[in-house]
Order: C-alpha cells, then sequence, then structure tokens
C-alpha cells in the first residue's frame, strides 16, 4: 500500500499545482466584494467569469472579518471588484496581504475599485473620528444609484476585456447590450419615481447619499448620531422633536440593518418605516440588478403615498 | 480641417499658374510655406489653449463638487507635500488597566512550572499597560513592510514585530521576515488589543511567556483550494522563552504549522489549526531577583488550536457567539538546574489548555467566560521543592468578561479572575481599557 500511495500524492499534487498554474483559459475567477458588483461582473462577463460574491445583502459590509474562507478564494481569484473608497478597509487590505495573490494587489489590472469610476459625494473636509467612521474618500455607498452603475459596467467591462482579451468582443457586446436594457429601465424608473421629488425623509445609517441625489429626495435627518455609532434612545428623542419642526415622509433603512430605531421612530413620527434591499439579495424581489431597483422605486413610492 | 483646405486649395491653385516663371513659382512656394507653418503654428497654439481650458474645466468641476461636500467646514484639499502623502499608515493603541488582586503580584508562582519574565498575573492598581506604536505600508508592489513598537509604562521600548512580507510571490506563498510573532496557534499572532480577556490563557503564560515573538524567516503556503488550507514554517533565531540565549549560527528555534477553515453555511465560519515550536536554550534563565534557575536543552510546544464562530445571516454587528479553545504541550528534555543547587537531568511534559465563550448580545456590548488549567509531572526527587514541584496543584482558573465598545476603536472592560493557578486562590479584579488611534486596524479573524 505505501507504495502505491506516494505516486498517488505526487500525481494529485502535480495535477493541482498544473490547475493551478494553467492560465484562465476556463473563467476569469472574480471576487466581487458585494453583490451589486457581483451582479454586474455576471451580467458583463456572462459563462467567461466565474464570480464569487464576499458578501451579502444582510451584512454590513463595513463589519466584514477576513475569514478563512475568503482568504482561500481571494487566493485563487484573478480580479477583485469592490466598491474601494475604504468601505472594505477594515478586511479587504488584510486579504490581500495574506494570499500575497500577484494579480489582485493595488495598482495591478485585477483590482478593480468601482468609487475609481463615480463622482463621489460627501468627502469630507475634516477628517476626525469624533465624527465617526467617516470615509476619507467620500462616501462608499455608491450603489444607491443606478446611474453609477453604468458608470462602473463602462469601466468594468474595460477592465475584463484588458485582462481576458481573446473575449473582448464578448464582453463588449454583453456590455452594450446590458447598457441599452439599463438605459430604458432607468428612464422608466425616473419617471415613476417623479413625485418623490423634493421628498423629505429620514435614514437610518448615511447610506443613501446617492439616491437621494438621484431622485431629489431630502434627507431631514439621520438616526444614527455619527455614522457607524448607534442611536441612543435620547438621541432618537432628538429627532422624533426635530421632525415636528420639520416632517419628513419616512423613514428608510437597509436590509442589513436592525430595525428597531426605524420602527422606533415611524411609530412616534406616524410616518411608515422602510427597508430597502440596498444591493441585490436584499429583498425577494431584488434578485438582480433590475429587481434591486425596481423594488426601491416601488417602496419608495408605496410609502409616499 | 484648416489645414486640410488649405492642401486642397494649394493643389487646385497650382495648376492655375502654368506660365509663370520658375522665381515667381519659387516665391510663391515660399509664400505658401511660410503661410503653412503660420497656420500650424496657430493651430498649436489653438490646441494647447483647448487642452488647458478643458483641465481648468475639470478643475473647476471637481473643487465645486469638492465645495458643495465640504460645505460650511473649510477646504482641506490642499494638495500634501509628497513626503507626507506617502506616510505609512500609524496607528497608537492607548492602553491601561486598575487591577485589584488579592495575593501579591510579585510572588506569583505556577507550581511545576520555571516561568518567563512576562508571566505575571498584572499590576495591583492603577497602571498604563504598553502602548503600541504601529507603522505599516506597501514597500513597494513587491513587499509589505510593518513596525509595531511596544512603549513601556516605566520607560523604554521595545520592537515587538519589524518585519517585511512579501505580496507577489507566485503559487500562493508568502515570505515574511523580521521580528514578528510566530504563527504557531490561534492566540499566538493576535495582538494584545484584540485579546478577549485583559490576560493570556494560563497555558501560553506558562509555556510561551504568553506569546512567542522571534526574530527569523516565515514561509508559508495557501493552497489552491476552496477551503482555507495553509503550511507554514519558520526558523528562528530562538531568543525567546520557552528557548534563550541563542549562540550558534543556525536557528535556535523552528516551527511548523499547519491551518484550516472554512463556512458552514452563511451563519457560521471555522478554523482549526495543528503547529509544533522546538526551540533549544542554552542556560535560559528564569525566576525573580537573584533566585535564578537555569535550563539547558531542548523545549518542544505543541499546539491544537480551533475557533468557531456564528453571527446570524453571517452579519456580527447586532449579535455574535465566538467559541474558541486550545491545548497546548511542552516537552522538556535537558538539564535543569535550581537557584542555589546543583544541575540534575530534567525530562518533563507539561499540558494546558482553555476555553472561552464571547457573546455579543447587543450592539457593543460583549459578555465572555473562559476555563483554563495546567498540569505538569512531577519530576522526581531531584526537583523537590523547587519550582518545578507540582506540589500536587493543579492549576486552574475562571474568568468572567464584560465589555463595552463605544466604536471599532475604543473598548472598555471589566474582568474577573477566579484564579488558582497558585495554591491559594486568588481573586482578582480588572478593569481596562484599549483605545486606538490613526489607521484603521483589520478586522482579522
Amino acid at each position: 500500500m505505501p507504495n502505491k500511495f506516494l505516486p498517488r500524492l505526487s500525481a494529485a499534487l502535480a495535477a493541482l499545482l498544473i490547475a493551478n498554474a494553467a492560465p484562465a483559459a476556463a473563467a476569469l475567477k472574480v471576487f466581487a466584494c458585494e453583490p451589486e458588483w457581483g451582479a454586474l461582473a455576471q451580467e458583463i462577463g456572462g459563462d467567461k467569469v466565474d464570480v464569487y460574491t464576499a458578501t451579502t445583502a444582510l451584512q454590513d459590509p463595513h463589519q466584514i472579518q477576513a475569514r478563512p474562507s475568503l482568504i482561500a478564494r481571494v487566493r485563487n481569484a484573478d480580479m477583485l471588484v469592490c466598491t474601494g473608497a475604504e468601505l472594505e478597509i477594515g478586511w479587504l487590505p488584510l486579504l490581500m496581504r495574506e494570499t500575497g495573490n500577484a494579480r489582485i494587489q493595488t495598482g495591478q489590472p485585477g483590482n478593480f475599485a468601482a468609487a475609481d469610476y463615480v463622482h463621489m459625494l460627501e468627502v469630507p473636509a475634516k477628517l476626525d473620528r469624533s465624527e465617526g467612521d467617516v470615509h476619507p474618500f467620500g462616501n462608499p455607498h455608491i450603489q444607491t444609484d443606478p446611474r453609477n452603475i453604468a458608470r462602473v459596467a463602462d469601466a468594468l467591462a474595460q477592465r475584463l476585456a484588458q485582462l481576458d482579451q481573446a473575449d473582448a468582443a464578448y464582453f463588449e457586446a454583453r456590455h452594450s447590450d446590458f447598457i441599452k436594457r439599463w438605459n430604458v429601465a432607468l428612464q422608466r424608473w425616473e419617471q415613476q419615481a417623479a413625485p418623490l421629488k423634493g421628498v423629505a425623509i429620514v435614514s437610518q445609517h448615511k447610506a443613501w447619499s446617492y439616491l437621494e441625489d438621484w431622485l431629489g429626495m431630502k434627507e431631514v435627518a439621520v438616526l444614527e448620531p455619527k455614522p457607524g455609532i448607534p442611536p441612543s434612545s435620547s438621541y432618537l428623542a432628538e429627532v422624533l422633536d426635530h421632525l415636528k419642526h420639520q416632517p419628513a415622509k419616512m423613514v428608510i433603512r437597509a436590509a442589513y440593518q436592525e430595525g428597531r430605531p426605524s420602527e422606533w421612530l415611524a411609530q412616534r413620527a406616524h410616518i411608515p418605516a422602510v427597508e430597502l434591499p440596498f444591493t441585490v439579495g436584499g429583498d425577494a424581489q431584488a434578485k438582480d440588478l433590475f429587481g434591486l431597483y425596481e423594488d426601491t422605486v416601488q417602496r419608495l413610492l408605496k410609502a409616499n403615498q | 480641417m484648416k489645414r486640410v483646405f488649405m492642401a486642397c486649395v494649394l493643389t487646385l491653385a497650382a495648376p492655375l499658374v502654368p506660365a509663370a516663371d520658375k522665381t515667381d513659382m519659387a516665391q510663391l512656394h515660399q509664400e505658401i510655406e511660410q503661410l503653412k507653418a503660420d497656420y500650424e503654428q496657430r493651430l498649436r497654439a489653438l490646441e494647447t489653449r483647448v487642452q488647458k481650458a478643458e483641465a481648468s474645466a475639470q478643475a473647476a468641476k471637481t473643487d465645486a463638487a469638492a465645495a458643495q461636500t465640504a460645505a460650511s467646514a473649510p477646504a482641506a484639499s490642499a494638495p500634501t507635500a509628497s513626503g507626507t502623502a506617502f506616510n505609512p499608515q500609524v496607528s497608537v493603541v492607548l492602553d491601561g488597566t486598575y487591577g485589584k488582586l488579592a495575593r501579591p503580584p510579585a510572588q506569583y508562582a505556577i507550581p511545576g512550572f520555571a516561568l518567563g519574565p512576562d508571566a505575571g498575573p498584572g499590576k495591583r492598581g492603577p497602571s498604563l499597560g504598553e502602548s503600541e506604536l504601529a507603522m505599516s505600508a506597501n514597500v513597494d508592489d513587491k513587499f509589505y513592510g510593518e513596525l509595531t513598537v511596544s512603549l513601556q509604562p516605566e520607560g523604554g521600548a521595545s520592537v515587538e514585530q519589524a518585519f517585511f512580507q512579501t505580496l507577489e510571490l507566485p503559487a500562493g506563498l508568502t515570505v515574511k521576515t523580521g521580528r514578528f510573532f510566530s504563527g504557531i496557534g490561534y492566540l499566538n499572532e493576535q495582538h494584545s488589543h484584540v485579546w478577549d480577556f485583559v490576560d493570556q490563557p494560563l497555558a501560553y503564560r506558562a509555556m510561551l511567556n504568553n506569546q512567542y515573538d522571534d526574530d527569523g524567516v516565515q514561509v508559508r503556503w495557501l493552497a489552491p483550494t476552496d477551503t482555507f488550507l495553509e503550511f507554514g514554517g519558520e526558523l528562528l533565531r530562538g531568543d525567546a522563552f520557552p528557548g534563550g540565549a541563542a549562540t550558534g549560527n543556525g536557528p535556535g528555534a523552528r516551527s511548523a504549522f499547519v491551518h484550516v477553515g472554512g463556512d458552514v453555511g452563511i451563519s457560521n465560519s471555522w478554523s482549526a489549526g495543528l503547529s509544533q515550536l522546538r526551540t533549544q536554550a542554552n542556560n535560559r534563565e528564569t525566576g525573580v531577583g537573584s533566585l535564578l534557575d537555569k535550563f539547558t536543552g531542548d523545549s518542544t510546544v505543541s499546539i491544537a488550536d480551533f475557533v468557531w464562530k456564528w453571527s446570524p445571516q453571517g452579519n456580527p454587528v447586532y449579535t455574535n457567539f465566538k467559541l474558541q479553545g486550545e491545548y497546548l504541550r511542552r516537552v522538556e528534555n535537558g538539564s535543569f538546574t535550581p537557584s542555589g543547587q546543583s544541575a540534575a537531568s530534567y525530562d518533563g511534559v507539561q499540558r494546558g489548555a482553555y476555553l472561552q465563550g464571547i457573546y455579543q448580545f447587543m450592539p457593543r456590548w460583549r459578555v465572555g467566560a473562559r476555563h483554563d488549567w495546567l498540569t505538569a509531572d512531577n519530576p522526581g526527587a531531584a526537583f523537590t521543592n523547587t519550582v518545578l514541584d507540582p506540589n500536587n496543584h493543579t492549576p486552574k482558573r475562571d474568568s468572567f468578561m464584560v465589555d463595552f465598545s463605544n466604536s471599532e476603536f475604543s473598548r472598555l472592560r471589566l474582568q474577573y479572575n477566579h484564579d488558582q493557578s497558585q495554591p491559594t486562590t486568588d481573586n482578582q479584579w480588572f478593569l481596562q481599557y484599549i483605545m486606538s488611534i490613526g489607521a484603521h486596524g483589520a478586522h482579522q479573524f
């Protein structure tokens, strides 16, 4: 038995090494930090990409740990597709460093940060942690504006083509098809969402600036006293008081957030509390990127009635 | 466009002057050439003007955006000098405790164990812990560097970690060189500010002087599998306890470890590992003051570790639970010289383990419990009444803690130890603060 075991083991190891050394003739392995980028990579990459999404819509993208499973996935990835702008500061640098994967280090084509291709809002002029968990490069929740998805799609298609030149035409075809469908949908959403223009809202976390910018909604209060700091009951009472002078139509939160603070306020201010999917998979309707905004607009409209 | 137009005019005009003499032709040519040059110059000027305008428009756009977002605060977007822009990430951890211990810490001893210099139970009264200053950055595209200096409350500083690490080796290999916490076990690599209790488990305290930190080279290989599988090995100087006084050219310590890990469903993740550290001690001194014991020989520590983490939907923000345990076994083989006595041959096995659970029951609040214990072989009559004599005592301890983290960067903790590591039970209370300023820390598993 032992004389058979050794050759078998070495054959298995050799096979493992060959499989590892083989170029990306197969699908390009994409490690997407958030579900929206996983979905977008799938839209453009089709069956030429193998997408692994590191987080779900029910997880707070700030608060992910560099779990062993994530290290294993980054080690094998040909490409990272992440938000950037330090949204993943607590875990992504560690994953990159621990895996020592040359393809996905900063500055490599396999390192794609969506925030590089959109106009960032709320870039703080003052960086001080007394302001909460502020992001020096601006609010990182860029995916709440579907126009940003189109911008990132353009850049992502180019990047995929750069990494896998043999399939460049394939990516471009899928990209232009996606953009065509996206523009039609975008027009429809904007028409449907016209009544939301100027509507005053309260948000639980400062996660909706891009959505507000897109639909022209007005954020009159935020339930977190500082980004990332949960509200105390006395702070909630202050917000409630504030709403007496400056009423809002609804209070919104992301699917990954606990409902209690917004429900508390909603009950007392007699306004609806709206849970929005925030990203792909945030609720049953948000199965893909189209469903995400479709459902977001519908939920907002319903609350606005 | 203009250039094309000029060329057309010229070609059209040329045949219209058939009879003109040569000098006229030459003159005309010259004039046309001049005109062309003139136009080209103007065009170039125009192009640069357009480029400039575009650039300033872009700048205006970004300025406007910055102004819009900066709102009331003055714009801090003054260009930073490259000297500061390339500065590494800097962070400082402030740590302090208030301790109330029934028994004097200076007389701390665990029967059956020769303890390293940092193996005490903590100080009485208010005291500053180690303040940690860390700097890290990518050195270039191939290397990452990190320096962690620990500032002692009594003055002086020690280098806790100073290493560089490769970023781009092929086939999942990573090499770390310098001084670093060895990759053995689970707790060994963790900095004290991320510990879940004020102190390390008894097994780490007694067998590794809390943490094994040494100079050398570490090589790790991450298997290309979807399940985390990592093999590592280290060649180290061997100066740190349980080694000591390395003298040779070769490494005085070496280690090997394997770690596996993965997820179970969306809510659970785990990791487990096996490690071994082999050190050679050469007149390793332990003990207090002038009462020094000496050991020369081999010391081998083997560790089995596991961690299980749970959080609903894999989102640890609101509630989460962590179960963690490690088993350590140390074999020491050589010659032990108890203070005031002559050397005798020593061959002993010591064991220790801990099991702990940490539960975050609401945002920012966690409670934890830990049980840890040690056992040591009776080394025989030659060591009766020396530190190696277990005196029929089984050291053990129960710890409970509650901590509050206002943000990721601050933590306040209350801990109680029912400490039976010594024959007389000690009731210990600790209040601790851990404050991190500067660069955002990493969320280690």
